[in-house]
């Protein structure tokens, strides 16, 4: 579905991301995970089409992503910046609506199966009850389920997820990675980064875990997300504990075993 | 459907804002008299200048709009990137020189002195932010807005005579007393053009509501949409402000008023703008023309007058419903 080789991104001539190479399986929800400023928004920025590499290729289903124009790519992949503003008072349907903006030409009014498109991303992420209401008037967690809506109006192919859980309470936290994996199981592919190693362990087929611009380490993530590894990347020492069967990493609390 | 009715009541209240506009003056003209002197009069000086204001409210409104949607900002106004100052020093440059004995030089001055101003805005901060950005381009036109209004005071000083500075304030205060027909049809002529560019790239604004990066993800060229309609307004603004003036208030509240009336889609917005404006633009000019009879009050005036107090109480009704602005 996407493949990456050896690219090199980066901002007015900083690299941020070295040589990496990946590859991502239809379907898959691939999570990023790495500390603040590892490059994980730098990657999906990239892939976004947002940032063009200085070098290497991206693919994006055997094409090149450069060949493709800002509405091609908009058709085929969506994405979600990690904080998102509305300015004016737009209704949830007439944000939702935006998202089939790159499938009409700009003299086009919706179709009636664009309003069936509309509908059907608002009834999948739960907002088809306020989809009337005024985006401002919504909750932290309402109002990601409209962004949610509003990407999967699109139809991509695939989604690109910056910190999705971000700033939400732990209930709309659950609720959120619950909805994504739901989509993934309806063929959409997930590229997700997240600040929470737990919901990266319990949510993700496989994860990559970048430090400093590189792939630390790439696979499913009880492999990936292990003590020493985390220990090496975070700087904090971790234990990995069982709990209701499944395993939950929880940070230790004093920094004296912190490692060099 | 929302948008039909509320685009035709527009229409019908533009249409008896019009005659209304015709049928007060100086002189009491009813639109079918048969007298010459009041024939002259009708057709060479208040029909045009009737329809000259409803087309720079319109105008005005419209490039409001437009540029609250780019710039995301609802204090956003057609003068933000310096085209007011700029005409301004166009036309004391002209006067200054004394071209002003030629016709039209003035108007001519005025537009190429706000072309330049929004060119230099751009160029400016084009160069010195490598990706120009909304406040590259805020600040930029504040500080050559300072400068445009330097030249001006000093070309006013300089030239010191009491006849040229009355001139001058004519286009700081705005007014359409110079209204002629050609002025009516250049206008005209510049709106239908800029109008249709804005109104192809109205549901672009809409996406860039959420700001450029998810307007990207869209599909949409966030610099290429910029480029098109600050063109498409620095453009129609020029000519608005050669053939009146800088009539302020005009395109930063009535776009608003409307954004509470029939929301905030542009593809709707932007029409209702263009209408609303030439209603209110229309109806401040006869107000103008009329209280003082034979006097007449500057339009900029009245434009505050009304504008500001209605634009308190909507902000005060917005508070009071809790809603954002």
């Amino acid at each position: 579905m996407i493949r990456l080789e050896k690219v090199q991104v980066g901002y007015d001539g900083r690299l941020v991301l070295r040589d990496l190479d990946l590859e991502i399986a239809p379907g898959e929800i691939f999570g990023l995970v790495g500390p603040n400023g590892s490059g994980k928004s730098t990657l999906l920025r990239a892939i976004s089409g947002r940032l063009s590499p200085h070098d290497g290729v991206i693919y994006l289903d055997c094409r090149r992503l450069s060949e493709l124009s800002p509405r091609e790519l908009a058709r085929q992949v969506a994405a979600l910046e990690q904080e998102i503003s509305c300015s004016f008072d737009f209704t949830v349907r007439e944000i939702v609506e935006l998202g089939r903006l790159p499938h009409r030409e700009r003299w086009q009014r919706l179709s009636d199966r664009d309003h069936q498109i509309v509908t059907r991303a608002l009834t999948l992420t739960h907002a088809l009850e306020f989809a009337d209401r005024n985006i401002h008037s919504l909750s932290s967690g309402e109002r990601q389920r409209v962004w949610l809506a509003l990407a999967l109006a699109q139809e991509p192919k695939v989604l690109l997820l910056d910190e999705p859980t971000a700033h939400l309470d732990l209930n709309y936290q659950i609720e959120i990675m619950d909805l994504i994996k739901s989509l993934a199981q309806r063929d959409l592919t997930v590229l997700v980064s997240l600040h929470d190693l737990n919901l990266a362990l319990h949510y993700t087929d496989r994860i990559a875990l970048l430090s400093e611009g590189r792939v630390i380490a790439m696979g499913e993530p009880e492999r990936v997300l292990t003590e020493d590894l985390i220990a090496r990347v975070f700087r904090t020492r971790v234990r990995i504990v069982d709990g209701t069967g499944e395993s939950y990493i929880v940070p230790l609390r004093s920094r004296q075993g912190v490692c060099p | 459907m929302k948008g039909f009715w509320a685009l035709s009541s527009l229409g019908v209240l533009l249409l008896g804002a019009l005659a209304v506009g015709i049928a007060l003056g100086a002189v009491p003209i009813s639109l079918f008299d048969r007298d010459p002197t009041n024939l002259f009069i009708l057709t060479q000086i208040r029909l045009p200048r009737v329809l000259l204001a409803a087309l720079v409210g319109g105008a005005l409104a419209l490039c409001g709009a437009v540029m609250q949607g780019l710039f995301r900002n609802p204090l956003a106004d057609p003068y933000l990137l310096g085209i007011a100052s700029g005409a301004t020093a166009g036309a004391a440059l002209v006067i200054a020189l004394r071209l002003d004995i030629y016709w039209g030089a003035v108007p001519l001055g005025a537009f190429l002195g706000g072309v330049l101003a929004v060119a230099i805005v751009y160029r400016i901060a084009q160069t010195r932010w490598a990706h120009l950005d909304n406040y590259a381009l805020i600040l930029a036109g504040v500080a050559l807005a300072a400068l445009f209004s330097a030249v001006t005071s000093f070309l006013l000083f300089y030239a010191g005579a009491s006849h040229d500075a009355r001139r001058l304030i004519f286009w700081i205060l705005g007014g359409l007393g110079g209204a002629q027909w050609v002025y009516v049809f250049g206008l005209l002529g510049t709106l239908l053009v800029a109008g249709i560019i804005v109104l192809l790239f109205a549901r672009d604004l809409n996406a860039l509501a959420l700001g450029e990066e998810m307007a990207a993800h869209l599909g949409i060229e966030p610099r290429h949409l910029r480029k098109t309609l600050l063109f498409a307004v620095t453009l129609l603004t020029a000519v608005a402000v050669a053939v009146s003036g800088t009539i302020g208030f005009v395109g930063l509240i009535v776009p608003h008023m409307l954004r509470l009336i029939v929301g905030p889609d542009h593809r709707l917005l932007l029409p209702a703008s263009a209408l609303g404006g030439a209603v209110l633009l229309t109806l401040c000019d006869a107000v103008a023309r009329t209280v003082l009879i034979p006097a007449e009050l500057p339009i900029g005036i009245i434009t505050a007058l009304l504008g500001a107090p209605f634009f308190l109480f909507l902000l005060r009704r917005r508070a009071q419903l809790g809603a954002s602005l």
